[in-house]
């Protein structure tokens, strides 16, 4: 039997096998963040250890930043010294920094595939979950805690022990108005948040094959919603032409070689899997979740279930508590549902793809009175190359607010929140009670596409309805 | 660095019921903006268990017959979400000293076992029971063994799974991988001289 990528991956990685009989596993690329790595810094500088690779290491700032107003100092005084700190433990190590004024800032899950720093073959790991996404050009990306950051800075190692890999294939042909983000919630709902719970996802199929890399990078963005620590797809062609001249891509000569080895990464075509899950394409609608964790969604077309039809009683107690967070009736559909605010962005929705997919739907078209939309690209190089095209033009003059780059109003860490108990039409990732700032606020999860509905009609709706996509 | 080895933890048990207790509802996020874990104490489960206006909203964490619990009892999939190690940490630093639960999310259990928090599965009936013996007799003294994998009471004891390389780590004092890491410079050096890393290069 073959192998598989993420077995190819780690075999490549393996340093040794510790004591405990976990694996030392090398780290081939590492990005920090403002959030998850002062501390590990204070615990090296505890221990008296230097920064063993500070080049295979790379920082940016993303959750704490306002996506208004960066003038320094920041209103915010923790917010300040979180970014300061990032400075300073950049530049006292010599780990290169996208710092504000570098025009490379942004999210690091958006920078880095950008950048072409996230490369097809590695062990890719940063201090958060949605390091994930990162498996979208075939490597192997997990988020890890700070203990594990102060190891690879240390080592530029981690202890760690294998997943099993479950082969996700979706098959056929997307309905038009059907996204990655849409696949992704889809495959959440029907294996749980729980389902990936000791498995890798390697997601394929001949739907995923004809996926251009922004809709494969929001698809493993969300393996970690579903409990798979990583999510990955093989590299190709798309891959290979996506990260093509990107700055820290391999050039002329070296390009050529990169591709070979990368390609022999990919898994074998009799490549043993643990499990494998076959999803049609054509069962995919434009999906929304009603809940408080993404698997609790159903289509656009579908209604909020009632408690009764959970699968168990534990779910049926979930199914409760949601409903009565969320202030939602069963039996409902969610369609029609009025909304407060709506966020296009984030590290999973807040690419070029996804700007360049709404803007000509917008065109001509205003937010609904009353409706607070923001429009926060993912990265410093996506907004330029939104003002180039006219995307950011087409935002704003439909009644967007079009913001500077940053995670927003994903995690409620800068200025960017609900108040009380707002509905946000949301194209970010969690859907989990105070996520987005308010210990009541409610959020929706949906596709771009979705959320320019919703910003247009002022109400949860079908973007296929709204913009007459057939 | 001398760890101490985690064999047994005893002491009193809490229920923090529900599915999917995700790392937002263990630690909002307003509690990450620190550059240090030292403040996090007392924080754990916050918007769980406090209204907006500081008034408790009765969760079982606040309640006096659990002050001074060492075990949470979760659900299934605990510690789903964020990576954020405030989550373990802020736990850790409230006086919990294990948790047992019906599954535990991988990030979540790797940070707390890096911690020397151990995190052990139990099936949903022996969680049962035990949240049933902890409500009535809050003061009921659990211990969990790690040897023996059990958690167990003067009257009750139920089995407990947990992968065997973190519960070796945890036993032998060796939950921070740290020093192991260290031991093999050759072979780090190796892989780094052999596998590239990313570098900014013109293009030609």
């Amino acid at each position: 039997m073959g192998k598989t990528l993420y077995k190819k991956v780690w075999e490549a990685h393996t340093v040794g096998i510790l004591p405990d009989g976990r694996t030392q596993l090398f780290i081939a690329t590492h990005f920090i963040h403002e959030v998850t790595s002062p501390q590990a810094f204070a615990m090296l500088r505890e221990l008296g250890l230097p920064v063993l690779h500070p080049e295979r290491t790379f920082a940016t700032v993303d959750h704490i930043i306002p996506t208004d107003n960066q003038a320094e100092p920041l209103a915010d005084p923790r917010a300040q010294t979180m970014l300061s700190a990032l400075r300073s433990n950049c530049n006292a190590n010599g780990i290169r920094l996208f710092d504000l004024p570098s025009g490379n800032q942004g999210i690091v899950h958006s920078i880095g595939p950008e950048l072409g720093i996230t490369q097809p073959g590695m062990t890719i790991v940063c201090g958060d979950s949605h390091t994930a996404t990162h498996g979208a050009v075939g490597s192997i990306a997990m988020g890890i805690g700070t203990t594990q950051v102060r190891d690879v800075l240390a080592t530029q190692t981690l202890a760690m022990s294998p997943l099993k890999v479950r082969n996700i294939r979706v098959e056929g042909t997307l309905r038009p108005g059907v996204t990655a983000k849409d696949v992704a919630l889809h495959i959440i709902g029907k294996l749980g948040a729980d389902g990936g719970l000791g498995y890798a996802y390697e997601f394929g199929g001949s739907a995923i094959e004809k996926m251009d890399m922004d809709g494969r990078l929001t698809l493993c963005n969300l393996a970690i919603e579903g409990a798979a620590r990583c999510g990955y797809i093989n590299p190709d062609e798309t891959t290979f032409a996506y990260l093509k001249n990107r700055p820290y891509a391999p050039k002329g000569a070296d390009w050529e070689a990169a591709v070979a080895r990368w390609k022999s990464f990919a898994s074998d075509a009799d490549a043993e899997y643990d499990d494998v899950v076959i999803i049609p394409a054509d069962e995919i609608e434009p999906t929304v979740t009603w809940g408080i964790s993404p698997d609790m969604n159903i289509g656009i077309s579908g209604t909020v279930p009632t408690p009764e039809q959970a699968k168990d009683e534990e779910t049926r107690k979930a199914y409760t508590t949601a409903l009565e967070y969320m202030k939602l009736t069963p039996g409902e559909p969610l369609k029609g549902l009025p909304v407060n605010v709506v966020f296009i962005g984030s590290c999973t929705n807040g690419r070029i793809t996804d700007f360049r997919t709404v803007a000509p739907l917008l065109r001509g078209k205003k937010v609904a009175a009353g409706i607070k939309a923001l429009a926060v690209p993912g990265s410093q190089m996506t907004a330029i190359q939104c003002e180039k095209e006219g995307i950011a033009d087409i935002f704003r003059e439909a009644g967007f607010e079009w913001r500077l780059a940053g995670c927003s109003m994903c995690l409620a860490m800068n200025p960017d929140k609900l108040v009380g108990d707002q509905i946000c039409a949301s194209t970010s990732n969690r859907n989990f009670k105070g996520r987005q700032g308010s210990p009541t606020g409610r959020t929706l999860l949906m596709s771009p596409l979705m959320a320019a509905a919703a910003a247009i009609t002022g109400a949860v709706a079908d973007p296929r309805e709204v913009f007459d996509i057939q | 660095m001398p760890l101490n080895k985690i064999i047994t933890i005893s002491g009193k048990a809490v229920p923090v019921p529900g599915a999917d207790m995700d790392t937002d509802r263990i630690i909002p996020a307003r509690f990450l903006k620190c550059v240090t874990f030292d403040e996090l104490a007392g924080t754990m489960f916050y918007d769980e268990r406090f209204n907006a206006d500081g008034s408790s909203k009765g969760h079982p964490i606040d309640a006096p017959q659990h002050a001074g619990a060492a075990i949470i009892i979760g659900g299934e999939n605990f510690g789903c979400g964020s990576s954020r190690e405030h989550a373990p940490q802020a736990i850790k630093r409230s006086g919990i000293r294990a948790v047992v639960a019906e599954s535990f999310a991988e990030i979540f259990f790797g940070n707390s076992s890096g911690i020397g928090l151990p995190c052990v599965c139990a099936s949903q009936a022996d969680l049962a029971t035990l949240n049933k013996i902890t409500t009535e007799v809050p003061d009921t003294e659990w211990t969990l063994n790690l040897e023996k994998m059990t958690v167990s009471s003067a009257t009750c004891s139920i089995p407990v799974r947990m992968p065997a390389e973190p519960r070796e780590a945890l036993m032998l004092g060796r939950w921070d991988a740290v020093v192991e890491l260290m031991n093999a410079p050759e072979a780090v050096a190796q892989l780094a001289n052999t596998l590239p890393a990313p570098a900014y290069t013109p293009t030609i």
